[in-house]
């Protein structure tokens, strides 16, 4: 892929609704390579919706998203190449085993040897003794880490993730903030939509908080969570 | 398929063959089983991808909508037409009907005809599996738009089982050929619009 200087993920002025009610109202907001946002909200926020605009799944109302300075629209599939989703489903298809469902993602995305690549990201998730097991086969914790093995499979450069801990064990979620840290680390953007502060909250570089749907706070997370709630609080208050 | 052969035996036996020739019968049955069989079949093609949103995770991929559409029409064609593979022989034993002169007009016209109403299935297919009444919502949608490829499909089966000339086949030919033309063009311009929430 090639080098780029700007942003990798530029969303401006998303509005949407859904019927009368307006979920979104002019969300604005840039992560740069290296960067965290952690997003946060009451309930009904409007997050899953914004993370799914994000990903290209939805078409914002008003606005627009740019993922490496390239519009996301139909006409330019190639524009969603650098996303990567790990949304409250698996997107993995219930009648193939977790092998099977990679090697097909992986096709997707054009990635040589296909089986090969599955092998790895399956066995990079802690599921390589479970290749062979169909989704309905797993629990909840597993199938999570499968849909994170499926995400990360095309070396995403702007990651997604809606309410990514749940259903992850302590060491999971360890592990799983450790990897998410190393991909940091590694020049990618991060878009973390979570109720559990706890978990994602050394991860972040940036916090948001979304409420009446605008983002009622933005600024770069400093010292600890503790100290943030109260103005957590009064920001989801309105 | 098993409903596929229900329709031609309960069809078959419910005809009195003394007041009711088989020829006579025999279009409208294969097209009552090839029109409902495609429904059932169609009911299912999106079904695979609405359990744990296998669907969002072939939005997410750096693939043209248009594509994603062109392939799943090409698996629902292949789908409906093994049900249709099924159904022909069975049609043919029931019905006694000589199909040696027909065989190769009447494959045509299932071909063209299934594309048209497969074309329109699989573009409501994929408006309807987002509903939570997606398997009442398909047929509602799609039945009428399955009635001008039916119409002249089942006209020009009589035809060619009577062995008329062509003379008399191309004008529903036309049609269907047509149809198929305007409905795959279209939904496949659709299918991106479609599948923005």
């Amino acid at each position: 892929m090639q080098p780029y200087d700007g942003p990798l993920l530029a969303a401006t002025d998303l509005a949407r609704s859904f019927g009368p009610h307006r979920v979104l109202r002019g969300v604005s907001l840039t992560v740069a390579a290296g960067e965290t946002l952690l997003v946060a909200g009451p309930n009904g926020a409007g997050k899953t919706t914004l993370l799914r605009i994000l990903a290209g799944l939805m078409r914002p109302a008003a606005g627009e998203v740019r993922v490496r300075g390239r519009r996301l629209a139909h006409g330019d599939p190639d524009a969603r190449r650098p996303i990567g989703l790990v949304s409250h489903q698996s997107l993995l298809y219930d009648d193939l085993t977790l092998a099977e469902n990679l090697a097909f993602a992986a096709r997707l995305y054009g990635i040589a040897r296909p089986a090969e690549a599955a092998r790895r990201a399956l066995a990079a998730a802690g599921l390589a003794d479970r290749a062979g097991a169909t989704p309905r086969q797993l629990s909840r914790g597993l199938l999570q880490r499968a849909a994170i093995a499926r995400a990360l499979l095309h070396e995403p450069g702007v990651l997604l993730l809606d309410e990514p801990f749940t259903g992850l064990d302590a060491r999971a979620s360890a592990a799983f903030r450790d990897l998410l840290r190393a991909r940091a680390g590694e020049g990618r953007a991060l878009v973390i939509v979570t109720h559990q502060l706890a978990e994602a909250w050394e991860l972040a570089s940036r916090v948001a908080v979304l409420a009446g749907g605008r983002f009622a706070l933005e600024r770069p997370r400093a010292g600890e969570l503790a100290a943030f709630l109260p103005r957590y609080a009064e920001a989801c208050a309105g | 398929m098993v409903f596929a052969a229900l329709v031609l035996v309960i069809v078959n036996f419910a005809r009195d063959p003394t007041a009711l020739p088989a020829l006579a019968l025999a279009p409208s049955a294969l097209w009552i089983t090839f029109a409902f069989g495609a429904v059932v079949a169609l009911n299912r093609a999106f079904a695979v991808e609405r359990e744990h949103g296998a669907l969002d995770g072939l939005l997410l991929a750096p693939v043209p909508r248009e594509a994603l559409y062109l392939g799943k029409l090409l698996a629902n064609l292949a789908f409906v037409g093994i049900v249709e593979a099924v159904a022909l022989p069975l049609f043919v034993v029931f019905f006694d009907v000589p199909l040696g002169h027909a065989l190769g007009g009447l494959l045509a016209v299932t071909a063209l005809a299934t594309t048209g109403f497969v074309a329109v299935g699989t573009i409501f297919s994929a408006m309807a599996v987002r509903t939570r009444f997606a398997e009442l919502l398909l047929p509602v949608l799609l039945l009428p738009f399955m009635v001008p490829p039916l119409i002249a499909a089942a006209g020009l089966t009589a035809r060619l089982l009577e062995g008329r000339p062509w003379s008399e086949l191309h004008g529903m030919l036309r049609l269907l050929i047509l149809y198929d033309i305007v409905f795959v063009t279209l939904s496949t311009l659709l299918f991106p619009a479609v599948m923005d929430e």
